[in-house]
């Protein structure tokens, strides 16, 4: 059980803080949603999160302890990131990636044991992408990487999982499906999962609470019934927008009327 | 392999399509850099037919007994003469493009080796330097121009990388300019000193396109351990090597601690060069090249990938050298005169399929 928290955190580049005072908690088997305009920090938030930039003031906490105090390996045996699946170095194979998962648990001079072999496989074998374990990741569709990346994060085996915007490149289905695997290992590993979003009506079907950022704050936070409402949405985005009931599943479906 | 087959699902698909597992790749460059031993040790004014090498040389292990049929003077300059350039020129190889394939790892760039990146030069500054203040060659020199040579070409690479450095990358375009500019300067910086100690003008351009004035084994017993030090360090953090092509960013979230570790490999690929650059002067291209041929014939794995270059330099190395030494024989050439014609049009075939696509990078 590990709960994930930002504490008055305040973090940014060269000194400007892109969010400031920044207090949210996400726990165990619960999916929290970022969602927020382009450039209002979502990935900023996931780097700040992941010990790549460091803080201005507050701190971020995984049960009680601080992640600025960690080494890099030990952070890594708590949080996993799952990136974009862009720039990939497309020779390795997917298996070789999702043992680069392992990182953490070896020493820069260890080889992987077959105890981090078969964590690897497991996790491609809960990914759908085993088949996929001798291609080389270059060849394989914006989906199936995107499925090796989150596989990679599993076989991190951290209790904490965050997604930068997993689903950007990919069409209906793949979103679908990864959206879908992220929600089922939520529950499956009781996995703390932060996951950055733009299309908000994947944010509403996908996620237990939805943290909604503007300029540089937390605008909102609470179940995606609360957050996504026309208001709070058209303040935030600058647009008209109209929230109605999904046709299938009755969930809020955000239309932008312009 | 134990977990493959307890995984029946699995199983089939474990097969890794490169043959991780496969000897060619080692049989290939080991033979490669054998053969290249037993030609470049028989070529010379003297020839000595190859199988008579391999008998002499088999003739010093112990307790194998060989009837000696050959002219005692062989003896001598196979010993004594080519065997210690051979494995000279084995080990500057190795060292060339073992250093290479760790700088294009470290800077996830096709195209940085110890010569464009001007680690090279900027070593070859320090020893003419050290050289211009312990002239003659002494034992003494042996230690400090190596010595030197590490210390100038650490600063080169850290003046190269911090002025390639754009935000948190480092372009293709930026780090050959720079480098290609550091250079420049070190060059003339070197020439500037060669000219003002005109008494040893000639041995210091001689050392500095790579032909080197010590004779017998003493430099490749004194190369020998800051190479095996470097080159192991080099082998042996292989695999975090890999986890670093997916960038900074992502490598610091699996956990590894990328700035200490980009620092290991900088001091032990830099030590490695700039031993070579101290025994053989600047011999460009070498560490450019022979990784290049490794990663597209074996791909991309740095545990793989350093070794095979490695090996593949000494054979490298050792064919442009007997090149060097045949071509205008009795002249004999300088061996980076020979890497460089046959390496810049190498370099600029790969600069024009860097640009369309690197799909084995």
């Amino acid at each position: 059980m590990k709960i994930l928290e930002f504490h008055q955190a305040s973090f940014g580049y060269n000194k400007v803080p892109v969010l400031r005072n920044l207090s949210l908690t996400v726990h165990p088997g619960e999916v929290l949603a970022v969602v927020g305009p382009n450039g209002v920090g979502k990935s900023t938030l996931v780097k700040a999160a992941s010990g790549i930039i460091p803080l201005f003031n507050g701190k971020i906490t995984i049960n009680d302890q601080d992640i600025g105090q960690m080494t890099d390996a030990e952070r890594a045996r708590y949080i996993s990131v799952v990136p974009q699946a862009t720039h990939l170095p497309g020779a390795f194979s997917a298996l070789d990636v999702v043992l680069m998962g392992r990182t953490p648990y070896l020493g820069w001079l260890e080889p992987e044991n077959e105890r981090d072999r078969l964590i690897a496989l497991q996790a491609m074998e809960r990914t759908h992408t085993i088949d996929l374990a001798d291609r080389p990741v270059g060849e394989l569709s914006g989906g199936e990487q995107q499925c090796v990346l989150i596989a990679r994060a599993l076989a991190q085996a951290a209790p904490v999982m965050l997604l930068d915007e997993p689903t950007a490149h990919l069409d209906l289905r793949h979103q679908d499906n990864v959206l879908k695997l992220v929600r089922e290992l939520a529950i499956e590993n009781n996995l703390t999962v932060l996951i950055t979003l733009h299309d908000l009506n994947l944010v509403s079907y996908f996620s237990d609470r939805v943290a909604l950022l503007s300029n540089g704050k937390l605008k909102k936070i609470g179940l995606p019934d609360e957050v996504l409402n026309p208001d709070d949405l058209a303040q935030v985005y600058g647009i008209h927008i109209r929230v109605v009931p999904h046709p299938f599943h009755g969930k809020p479906l955000v239309l932008a009327n312009g | 392999m134990d977990t493959v087959k307890q995984q029946p699902l699995t199983g089939s698909v474990v097969r890794n399509k490169q043959g991780a597992g496969s000897l060619a790749p080692w049989l290939w460059t080991g033979g490669a850099l054998l053969v290249f031993i037993i030609l470049s040790a028989g070529i010379g004014p003297v020839a000595i037919p190859p199988n008579t090498v391999v008998r002499m040389l088999l003739s010093r292990i112990p307790f194998l007994d060989l009837s000696v049929n050959w002219r005692a003077s062989f003896e001598t300059i196979l010993f004594e003469i080519r065997l210690p350039h051979t494995v000279l020129m084995a080990l500057i190889g190795m060292a060339l493009a073992g250093s290479g394939a760790a700088y294009q790892g470290l800077f996830r760039n096709p195209l940085a080796d110890p010569y464009i990146i001007g680690v090279a030069s900027g070593a070859g500054l320090a020893a003419v330097l050290s050289m211009a203040v312990s002239w003659p060659v002494s034992l003494l020199s042996i230690i400090t121009v190596p010595l030197a040579a590490f210390i100038g070409a650490l600063v080169t690479v850290a003046l190269v990388y911090s002025l390639a450095r754009v935000g948190r990358s480092t372009p293709i375009t930026s780090l050959i300019l720079a480098g290609v500019a550091v250079s420049a300067f070190m060059s003339a910086l070197t020439s500037l000193i060669m000219l003002l100690a005109t008494h040893e003008l000639h041995r210091a351009i001689g050392w500095l396109f790579g032909g080197f004035g010590l004779g017998g084994w003493e430099p490749v017993i004194a190369s020998l351990p800051y190479l095996a030090v470097g080159l192991g360090i080099l082998i042996l953090l292989a695999r975090p090597l890999n986890v670093l092509q997916f960038g900074d960013i992502q490598a610091k979230q699996l956990g590894l601690n990328v700035e200490r570790f980009k620092l290991a490999i900088i001091i032990s690929a830099s030590l490695v060069a700039a031993t070579a650059v101290s025994f053989a002067g600047i011999i460009g291209f070498v560490g450019l090249i022979v990784p290049h041929l490794v990663r597209l014939i074996w791909g991309p794995d740095y545990r793989r990938l350093i070794p095979l270059a490695t090996i593949g330099g000494g054979a490298f190395l050792l064919a442009t050298d007997i090149l060097a030494r045949i071509a205008m024989a009795p002249r004999q050439l300088p061996v980076g005169v020979v890497t460089a014609i046959i390496g810049a049009p190498f370099f600029l075939w790969l600069l024009r399929r860097t640009k369309k696509n690197v799909s084995y990078w």
